[in-house]
């Protein structure tokens, strides 16, 4: 028990940097994703098919090659993140918003169409009905699949490890390797972390879908 | 709402002529900015032709090593893609049964390795399990790591299946004397499998991006190979060839994945047209609303996405 002890702050600190990582990202890849949601249900078709691309390029790229780009990639177009955490929070939200746009699509394909004719029948124009007729029902029933894009995030910070953040994954990597003789301690010790994050999550994403479950 | 008609008017003469408009801009403000890509790239030298040759120039080894290193992504996704499924289904009967001493550990299995990252568990096999006299590979870590996560989430998918197959059907065969292990090797395994395979095909897309992370764990796959040979190469060159070629494992990535998740939605609309399946499709659960019907134990994990998109299976990670 003295090893964690020893340890606590560099587990402390790599726990808040991934929870960080996780919190920063979910919530650019949210706003990113939304606003690509809506440009695939939009009424023009160069956005339509922008966003389509972009989701289609993402979600076909590993998120391995992704933060390879953003690292060591962009540095030939003259660009540079600030920092290694910023480059990892890029490219998860990157990454994520394609998820992300996913899920809300399905959310707005699932407010029935009644909604949206009602909404234009009272006059609402295209951006009216989205923001305050289907949106608002179309997060509610996404609760659950953007909830399960959420623990995906959590669980891929992990891959900023590789890549230079000192992050949970990270700190496994270094004390696994200075004490060869704790492992499993080390092991232990990391996995609570992020099941304490993930579990968590979880539980908390069900509490949150019973209360916004709408009942057709 | 599958029609996304109603949210808007059909643009009438003038509407379209300002969306054309708009559209043009946009159009050019993108290509501005790969203008703007491309040009700082060829400033810096990197659109020399020469450079992208030793891509396609078998004297100089790349070629041949990107070959073999795509082969041993495959090899490994190929690995991965059968334990997991194979495991996976056994998960999911495990946990539809009726036993609790069957239930129980298999819930906690599958909960288990569905909240553990990835990459932590092929660090588990790379680095722990040889302390404890399991010796491993690079590769076996990586194909094990791969497994024991996708064989919890395929559980999930298939769980998924399983429930959502009209429980008319297993009482008919209830109804004719099946035992219960009949009942579920003939009657619902064979229609939650065909139901799921979409879904389950957008998994295995998942599990190959996923064979990326041996590079982590020095596996000789697309990216560590380029890794490997860009290193080499500078050792020789200098920094010349580094952007091609991760340039290179990027786009045999992409058109790999690409080329599967055509399949799975090949596959889609080949199940949704089968007479064979039409019968019961009305079961699949297309909303939110019957999906979380299924419970809250799918909802952290990625089988409740994949339910809740059906016109394009969603994925995790």
């Amino acid at each position: 028990m003295s090893f964690l002890a020893d340890n606590f702050p560099l587990l402390r600190d790599a726990f808040l940097t991934t929870l960080s990582l996780a919190v920063l990202s979910g919530l650019v890849a949210l706003v990113l994703g939304t606003v690509l949601a809506a440009m695939r249900v939009s009424p023009i078709a160069a956005l339509r098919g922008l966003a389509t691309f972009y989701v289609e390029t993402f979600r076909n790229t590993p998120l391995t090659v992704v933060f390879f780009f953003l690292a060591f990639g962009i540095v030939y177009i003259d660009l540079q993140f600030p920092s290694r955490f910023i480059t990892a929070v890029a490219a998860l939200s990157l990454y994520t918003a394609a998820f992300v746009c996913e899920a809300v699509r399905s959310g707005i394909n699932a407010v029935p169409p009644g909604q949206a004719e009602a909404a234009r029948a009272i006059g609402l124009d295209f951006r009216q009905s989205l923001s305050t007729v289907v949106l608002p029902q179309a997060f509610r029933t996404v609760v659950p699949p953007l909830g399960s894009v959420w623990i995906a995030l959590a669980k891929n910070t992990s891959i900023a490890a590789g890549f230079a953040v000192t992050d949970l994954t990270a700190v496994l990597q270094r004390l696994a390797n200075a004490n060869a003789d704790q492992l499993a301690m080390v092991f232990i010790a990391v996995v609570a972390a992020y099941l304490l994050i993930t579990l968590t999550s979880a539980w908390l994403i069900g509490i949150l879908e019973r209360r916004l479950a709408i009942v057709r | 709402m599958s029609d996304s008609r109603v949210l808007f008017d059909l643009p009438g003469p003038r509407a379209r002529r300002r969306q054309r408009l708009g559209s043009l801009l946009g159009a050019l403000l993108v290509l501005v900015l790969i203008g703007l890509a491309l040009w700082r790239l060829g400033i810096n030298g990197q659109l020399e032709p020469e450079r992208w040759a030793i891509l396609f120039d078998p004297a100089t080894n790349v070629p041949q090593r990107l070959l073999e290193a795509l082969g041993n992504t495959l090899e490994v996704a190929a690995v991965g893609m059968v334990a997991a499924t194979a495991l996976g289904a056994l998960l999911a009967v495990g946990r539809l049964s009726e036993h609790a001493w069957v239930r129980v550990p298999v819930v906690t299995v599958i909960e288990f390795f569905r909240a553990v990252p990835l990459l932590v568990l092929i660090l588990f096999c790379f680095l722990f399990l040889p302390q404890v006299g399991v010796s491993l590979s690079a590769f076996g870590a990586l194909a094990l790591g791969l497994t024991l996560y996708n064989m919890a989430v395929l559980a999930e998918i298939f769980r998924a299946g399983i429930l959502s197959i009209d429980r008319g059907q297993s009482e008919a065969a209830y109804g004719l004397g099946l035992r219960k292990w009949q009942v579920m090797t003939f009657i619902l395994v064979p229609q939650a499998v065909r139901r799921m395979l979409p879904v389950l095909i957008a998994q295995l897309v998942v599990l190959l991006k996923d064979s990326s992370l041996g590079f982590i764990v020095g596996y000789l796959e697309l990216l560590r190979t380029s890794r490997s040979l860009v290193e080499t190469l500078n050792f020789s060159f200098g920094p010349r060839y580094t952007f091609q070629l991760y340039v290179a494992a990027g786009l045999i990535y992409i058109v790999v994945n690409v080329l599967l998740s055509q399949l799975a939605k090949f596959v889609e609309s080949r199940t949704r047209r089968s007479p064979r399946t039409t019968g019961t499709a009305d079961a699949v659960p297309t909303g939110a609303a019957s999906a979380s019907a299924l419970g809250p134990a799918i909802s952290a994990g990625p089988a409740s996405a994949v339910v809740l998109s059906p016109g394009r299976p969603g994925e995790e990670s």
